[in-house]
């Protein structure tokens, strides 16, 4: 039975949370609809690690839809990025379903806590199926897939401002993803083609002229909105400020992050690294990523919400990861890869611990989380850990991805970049900074409630991603190893 | 089926820009949050008509298989608009659903006055 599944499972990846969303409104039940989607989220990081081991031991593999040939059927195709990518995404979801229970029965009204685990499910199907199609408009199905259901994800934050940081959100990613639908028709235009392996074929000889220089100017403005591509990113602080907890959780983990796989799909598998050579999309790129690590960091010192905080040191972070791409070298694009992994697991901690925060004193205003340190030592100490990643500190996953892109800005004799890359990290030394002297150096103010430590299905999530980090940032064969034959794969041309 | 007066070459594509055009202005300029809707809309419809005039070729015919039909419209990007409206659909449907709960918690759909009140609100 099992074996004859298994060469199904790309598809399974995609069809199994898409099933399981609609089963959760049958059911409009509360503790239903959240165990459908903790057996559905654990399956899913099960498959990603078969498939990861498949495609290490065997290569890519190639899975048609309804048995059409390509290019004629839509193709899913799963090489070693997209694996690598998968299982971040799927790693994210199942912890943060074990995460969820308590923190969504606080924040969310009893009867719409069912809704938020089918528009999860529905945001975890668009992201596995972006991360796992090889038909650039399928890509653009399952964009709008995770998109439409993270909106309203979003909009079920308490405040009211919640449903004003979805409606903006929604345009400005509808806008994206229409930009990139304009470029994916012009491509079709020139090459007849939508296979992603097959664009890569026919694009080459049409690769100069002006409609395929436009359709790359579109894709870059298309996905640079998603992405949260400074300065693109005006949507990204107030959506992950006001969105409920464990919503910031997953979004600020994988969805920026599938976002800059697509960027990579698209510069490196189908136009090819020729294509910056006709249009000076790196240099752009390297301009727009070290505005962004450094005025993003800046900006957030000066936030007074600890959720917004962090949301900036986001859009600084996904500078960080521009600035690997726009290497164009096997370094950099390591370096990119690699913190994708390692952000994912460093922001999804740091929320987690905010998630914990907010279930336990109703607020993430940095300055009501005085003497948290003594009232939730285990918490906080998660926290510290974390951020120590966040700074790069050695021993953590951040050093990992650091060292890399430093060592690719320094092979391409980038000397400049590589000391703005330390100053941007100084700078978030102050910002966290500002949040651990708060939690640890100021006493609880006189006649504030007694508080206690989070209960342990909480906790447990935590520290397992607090433990990760440690562990890949000490055993770095796998991600180094997976990241590092991602990217020449992406630098050697077709996937 | 001929058509009674040729269409120039390029007049569909001007029509695309203008209407892209139009609706992204009124995106970016427009207060009124169901006028953003609205233009959004206005910008994803040129998106649709720049796919379907691209699979259309002079003198072509539905694609049926016939012998008397030799050219035949490209069905493909027909039936990836059909999806991309379906989407377009589902998006003005959820961007109103947002406006009215906006409505309700603040009164007005103004961004101007909306912005006002979040500030006062921090």
């Amino acid at each position: 039975m099992l074996s004859s599944l298994s060469p199904h499972l790309p598809i399974i990846q995609v069809v199994l949370p898409l099933i399981a969303a609609p089963i959760c409104v049958i059911f409009r039940r509360t503790g239903v609809a959240w165990l459908i989607a903790l057996v559905v989220s654990w399956l899913s990081f099960g498959i990603s690690i078969v498939l990861l081991e498949q495609v290490i031991s065997n290569g890519p593999i190639s899975y048609l839809l309804g048995s059409w040939p390509t290019p004629w059927g839509i193709e899913y195709r799963v090489d070693i990025l997209s694996a690598f990518v998968m299982l971040i995404v799927t790693s994210i979801g199942a912890i943060v379903m074990i995460f969820a229970p308590n923190s969504v029965h606080m924040e969310i009204p009893p009867d719409r806590t069912y809704l938020f685990y089918t528009m999860y499910l529905l945001t975890f199907t668009g992201l596995l199926g972006i991360t796992i199609t090889g038909d650039a408009f399928n890509l653009f199905v399952f964009l709008e897939i995770s998109s439409l259901s993270s909106y309203v994800l979003i909009s079920l934050g308490a405040e009211r401002n919640a449903l004003t940081a979805a409606l903006r959100y929604l345009i400005l990613g509808t806008v994206g993803a229409t930009f990139y639908i304009i470029g994916v028709g012009l491509m079709y235009q020139m090459t007849g083609t939508l296979n992603i392996t097959d664009l890569a074929e026919r694009l080459p000889e049409v690769a100069s002229t002006k409609t395929i220089l436009v359709a790359i100017g579109f894709i870059t403005v298309g996905i640079g909105l998603k992405l949260g591509l400074f300065p693109l990113h005006v949507w990204l602080p107030n959506a992950y400020a006001y969105a409920p907890s464990v919503v910031t959780v997953f979004l600020a983990a994988t969805a920026t992050k599938v976002a800059v796989y697509m960027m990579l799909r698209v510069y490196f598998s189908i136009f090819g690294t020729k294509m910056f050579s006709a249009l000076p999309i790196d240099e752009l790129l390297l301009i727009l990523g070290l505005i962004a690590i450094l005025s993003m960091s800046a900006v957030a010192i000066y936030q007074s919400n600890a959720k917004r905080l962090l949301a900036y040191s986001s859009v600084a972070q996904v500078g960080y990861m521009v600035i690997g791409i726009s290497m164009v070298t096997t370094t950099g694009l390591t370096a990119t890869i690699l913190h994708l992994f390692n952000h994912a697991m460093i922001k999804c901690a740091l929320f987690l611990v905010l998630a914990a925060v907010f279930y336990r004193i109703k607020s993430v205003k940095i300055e009501d989380m005085a003497g948290l340190g003594k009232a939730m030592p285990y918490t906080m100490a998660a926290f510290i850990v974390a951020g120590f990643s966040l700074l790069g500190v050695p021993l953590t996953v951040g050093f990992i991805s650091k060292w890399y892109l430093i060592l690719g800005a320094l092979e391409k004799g980038w000397w400049p970049v590589a000391g703005l890359i330390v100053v941007s990290s100084l700078l978030a030394v102050i910002y966290f900074w500002k949040i651990i002297e708060i939690a640890y150096f100021k006493p609880r103010p006189e006649g504030a409630a007694e508080i206690s430590e989070v209960p342990l299905n909480m906790l447990l999530p935590i520290w397992v991603m607090v433990g990760s980090n440690v562990y890949f940032g000490m055993n770095t064969d796998l991600t180094v190893s997976a990241a590092m034959s991602a990217a020449k794969s992406l630098i050697g041309g077709a996937p | 089926m001929q058509l009674p007066v040729e269409i120039p070459g390029l007049l569909n594509y001007w029509i695309v820009i203008v209407l892209m055009m139009v609706g992204f202005f009124v995106v970016i300029s427009h207060g009124n949050l169901v006028k953003k809707i609205v233009g959004l809309n206005v910008f994803q419809v040129s998106v649709f008509v720049l796919y379907i005039t691209m699979s259309k070729i002079d003198g072509g015919a539905a694609p049926i298989l016939d012998d008397a039909i030799k050219n035949y419209s490209n069905p493909l990007p027909h039936v990836l608009i059909l999806t991309a409206i379906v989407v377009g659909v589902a998006t003005t449907a959820l961007g109103l659903a947002l406006i009215v709960r906006i409505r309700d918690a603040y009164g007005t759909i103004e961004d101007d006055e909306i912005t006002n009140q979040e500030r006062d609100d921090a």
